[in-house]
């Protein structure tokens, strides 16, 4: 009932003015559920003058109301569309893109190195090509570069973690872009080096088929309690400088049971980047089955009974 | 640190929302986070709050809701609540918890002025 006059138009909240504008708008996520009313109320279809449809139910001049707007609106829905985008993209390049993350020192650019000279060997006519994050330098990207594989080095200034847009930009630079476009597609793959960073990271979607979780043994076997959130969002943990074990106090076993404690599906490798130990294995995971990534075998199923039984139970890969 | 570019994101879509909606300032702002968003509420409210000035935030009222996170457990079965990765199934004790939920982070609604 109107509080001016005691009449009854306006009253019922259903028959808010707009609210069939309201479905036929090409709004895609705020939907606005009071119409504002000051100081002269947006007509409507009927030519309608809704002046008592605000929060405060009444107008008065020189008085403003307040309304309520319904956003439901996903804050990384963004980064998730140009994800999809990217990862559409990929797949129809023909390109496997993975992921890796960790903290500074990790030995990642190394691992990649290794990797690429390793992938030249197994699988010679392979594509490669690396995207590069860091806060400032391309020292990375002249690191891979040097191995004959193109790469982009993404600045990110003082951003913390790379997102789908800066990949996005970045893969387009890529040859292995302009080469899908002039006919010379097949299988490639394309690394994408995370800024070094246990933490932000873990929530950036960049259109990746897998996070890949790098972890070397000079950094403590804890990490996957201390920063659990980007080991629950890694497909694959990778205890990186083996090589080294001998002279520090890392017990890998507990470590794995560590990472499956907080995501009980992660895949485990270990390797060394500079002695070669595992890159074999580490290749077996990116290129099963011809590097057709959707043909990869999922990770075991997790087995009942304790951690240790687990990590005896499923994929630990030892060199 | 990521609660910086959360917060310009934020501030993004509610300066398109003005512009679609036609609103001129914001008094109240409500977000939902979940428990596994990776959010720190804190650094997430107070890069907020430092970059209202200037914006139609500007003087704005936050309300942050957590939701929790849920899982289900991949030894008995049970879909339950949790607050972080590093929790046991509260039915059968096992850290076989595999996170089905609680990732979300969303501006709920707005309360706006249109002068």
């Amino acid at each position: 009932m109107c509080v001016i006059c005691g009449c009854h138009a306006g009253s019922n909240p259903e028959s808010t003015p707009d609210s069939n504008a309201d479905s036929n708008s090409q709004r895609t996520d705020a939907r606005k559920t009071r119409s504002g009313a000051s100081p002269i109320p947006a007509e409507t279809g009927g030519g309608d003058l809704p002046y008592g449809v605000g929060g405060a139910r009444l107008s008065v001049p020189g008085i403003s109301q307040a309304r309520a707007i319904h956003m439901e609106a996903d804050v990384l829905g963004k980064n998730k569309r140009l994800a999809s985008r990217n990862r559409a993209h990929f797949a129809a390049h023909g390109v496997s893109a993975f992921n890796l993350v960790s903290s500074p020192g990790s030995g990642k650019t190394t691992l990649l190195c290794a990797s690429i000279n390793a992938l030249k060997i197994r699988r010679p006519g392979l594509s490669v090509a690396v995207i590069e994050g860091d806060q400032q330098t391309s020292v990375d990207a002249e690191r891979i570069r040097a191995t004959g594989a193109p790469a982009i080095q993404v600045n990110t200034g003082r951003g913390c973690h790379l997102d789908a847009q800066m990949v996005g930009d970045a893969f387009a630079r890529l040859d292995l872009h302009a080469r899908a476009h002039h006919g010379h597609g097949g299988d490639a793959l394309l690394f994408i080096e995370n800024v070094g960073n246990l933490v932000c990271p873990a929530l950036w979607d960049l259109g990746e088929a897998a996070k890949v979780v790098v972890l070397s043994v000079t950094e403590g076997e804890d990490k996957p309690l201390k920063y659990p959130d980007m080991f629950a969002a890694a497909t694959l943990m990778m205890i990186n400088k083996i090589d080294l074990l001998p002279y520090v106090s890392f017990d890998v076993s507990r470590c794995i049971g560590y990472a499956r404690q907080v995501n009980p599906g992660i895949e485990v490798l270990l390797v060394s980047a500079t002695t070669g130990d595992g890159i074999e294995r580490w290749l077996d995971w990116l290129l099963p089955q011809h590097g057709d990534l959707d043909r990869r075998p999922a990770a075991e199923p997790v087995g009942h009974g304790t951690a240790a039984q687990r990590i005896m139970a499923s994929t630990v890969v030892t060199p | 640190m990521h609660e910086v570019s959360m917060a310009a994101g934020i501030l993004r879509m509610i300066e398109e929302a003005a512009e679609r909606e036609r609103f001129q300032r914001v008094s109240n702002m409500r977000l939902e986070i979940g428990a596994l968003a990776g959010v720190e509420l804190q650094a997430l409210s107070f890069a907020l709050t430092a970059m209202m000035p200037g914006t139609c935030m500007e003087g704005s009222e936050l309300a942050i809701d957590e939701i929790p996170g849920t899982a289900r457990c991949l030894h008995c079965a049970a879909s339950v609540e949790i607050k972080s990765h590093l929790e046991p199934c509260p039915c059968c004790g096992s850290y076989t918890l595999q996170a089905t939920g609680g990732s979300e982070v969303r501006i709920v609604d707005l309360v706006v002025f249109d002068d």
